[in-house]
């Protein structure tokens, strides 16, 4: 059971957040200035900052943004879809289950890092292979969570609406399907994260615009800052997407008593 | 004439466990029978036999003359545990088991507000089950059981929960609704006097694996008023009778459970 203390007031943890960060930030700066750490290697927030803002002059930043989304996206609701009709079938079939289920366990399993300039040499360096990169990472967590939030459904719901008279069709629709998306709700963050990783990964493999990409055109320039900007630019891109998430999540599962 | 049939019924569960053992009963229609024994016996097994939720190891079950084999036509059943549908408000678990029937339109939202009145719930249509009360609860799956006026009802323990007031105010409204529809009810409760206030027929089953160890008529005068039911000589009666029967059986369900324990 949770417990009903008082909460931590939102306002002052944010405050103490960015001061954290302000105060890591200020130590990183002035660490290069005092010449205790060498930009070479380290870069320095205000490099960083002159970075990232040449790059929006250029117009970059919004292109690999777009870009980097669009991969995400795609990989999202293919690797979505395709781990939750795999996950309905085989979830409710014994022998599918039972067949194909240690497959995909064992597929988890590979570190699907390497398969990426697999996936370079079949598609080239078009978009499919970054949606493709993602798909095979949020292929599983999406599988695993509608598969268990399937199996882990209350027999007594599913008696209840049999009695009622609900035939196979009605029983997914009612009782297995809604358990499920409570899940699959919860394994978005994850999934959203691992298509994003997904398809970051096979930019930096072989692209020709992204955040990805932007990270290791600067990788090859031995241009640290530009390696710094990038994942700025990907934290702040993800953590945008968090938020968003958060608002959706919260509101599709009303019936849910508030989260701690 | 017997609408529900139990006969030489054992059920074995997979861990090998026998909760059932040459378990006859005959039921008939319109009849409300109450089911009592000690926790354990295997009450809940007898419903979800009849129900076709589960099948009898041995035995053979018969509704209406046919055997039982998928899901029994007909039939309510208000289960022990909460199965109300978490994901779906008051009114759309109610409107359930219409919908799955193609009951729509105006019929199935007049049927559905009449029934949420009736367990006196109005005002909390558009609540989902986590904002209400046990007992609260207990009375929305009573509602989604009887919207579609099966004719046979299977009720395990469904007044458990609830305060002494509401208790009797359900009862009475359930005796109201079984006189007017004329349902056959299986009841199973824990409760004796509950039983007694209800029932045609009691019928007591021994620790487990459950059997039938005694049945009694139940004389007593219809309409009943619940509460002053109680007061009756013949309940008296009745209910040191049955005590008694009760008594042992549940006495040795505790020994047993400390023997085992
Ligand atoms: N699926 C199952 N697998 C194994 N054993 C089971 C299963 N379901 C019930 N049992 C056992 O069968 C016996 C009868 O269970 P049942 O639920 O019918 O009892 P009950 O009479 O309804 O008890 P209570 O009054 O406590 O609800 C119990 O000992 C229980 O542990
Ligand atoms: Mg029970």
């Amino acid at each position: 059971m949770r417990e009903r203390t008082q909460p931590a007031n939102r306002w002052l943890v944010l405050a103490m957040q960015v001061a954290l960060i302000a105060a890591a930030l200020l130590a990183w700066e002035f660490g290069v200035r005092a010449g205790k750490i060498d930009p070479f290697f380290f870069s320095a927030p205000s490099q960083i900052g002159v970075t990232i803002g040449g790059w929006w002059q250029h117009g970059y930043i919004l292109r690999d943004v777009y870009v980097t989304m669009e991969e995400t996206l795609f990989g999202l609701l293919l690797g979505g879809g395709i781990g939750i009709v795999l996950a309905v079938l085989l979830a409710s079939n014994r022998w599918l289950g039972a067949i194909f289920v240690p497959f995909l366990v064992l597929f988890n399993s590979i570190p699907r890092v390497t398969l990426v300039p697999l996936f370079i040499l079949w598609f080239g360096f078009t978009l499919w292979s970054k949606v493709v990169s993602a798909v095979v990472l949020v292929l599983f967590v999406v599988f695993f969570a509608t598969y268990d939030g399937i199996k882990d459904v209350d027999p007594t719901l599913v008696a209840n609406v049999r009695v009622m008279g609900a035939k196979r069709l009605d029983v997914m629709r009612h009782v297995l399907i809604p358990s499920a998306l409570t899940w699959i709700f919860s394994s978005l963050r994850s999934a959203v994260g691992f298509s994003l990783i997904g398809a970051v990964v096979a930019e930096y493999f072989g692209a020709q615009a992204g955040v990805g990409y932007r990270i290791q055109y600067s990788e090859a320039q031995l241009n640290t800052s530009g390696v710094f900007g990038g994942l700025f630019i990907l934290m702040v891109l993800v953590f945008i997407i968090n938020l968003f998430l958060q608002r959706l999540q919260r509101r599709l599962l009303v019936w849910k008593p508030v989260d701690p | 004439m017997t609408i529900i049939s139990l006969a030489g019924v054992t059920k074995t569960f997979d861990s090998g466990y026998t909760a059932l053992r040459d378990v006859n009963l005959d039921v008939a229609p319109e009849r409300f029978v109450a089911l009592v024994g000690p926790s354990g016996c295997g009450k809940s097994t007898t419903l979800s036999l009849i129900s076709g939720l589960d099948r009898p190891t041995s035995g053979a079950i018969t509704v209406r003359g046919k055997p039982v084999g998928g899901i029994t036509d007909g039939v309510g059943f208000l289960f022990q545990r909460d199965a109300l549908l978490p994901w779906k408000t008051v009114r759309d678990n109610v409107l359930l088991p219409l919908q799955l029937r193609g009951v729509g339109g105006e019929e199935a939202r007049s049927r559905v507000a009449e029934w949420i009145g009736r367990v006196g719930l109005r005002g909390f249509e558009q609540s989902f089950p986590y904002q209400l009360s046990g007992g609260m609860r207990k009375r929305v799956a009573l509602a989604q059981t009887l919207v579609y006026n099966p004719e046979i009802l299977l009720m395990d323990e469904p007044f458990a929960a609830l305060d002494v007031q509401t208790r009797n105010l359900m009862e009475a409204e359930l005796l109201t609704l079984w006189q007017g529809s004329r349902k056959t009810v299986i009841f199973v409760t824990h409760d004796l006097e509950e039983a007694i206030a209800l029932a045609d027929e009691v019928v007591v089953m021994t620790a487990g694996p459950g059997r039938v160890k005694a049945r009694y008529d139940v004389t007593l005068p219809r309409p009943r008023d619940i509460e002053q039911v109680r007061f009756d000589p013949r309940f008296t009666e009745l209910y040191s009778q049955m005590w008694n029967d009760l008594r042992d059986e549940v006495l040795e369900s505790y020994a047993r459970a400390n023997a085992a324990g």
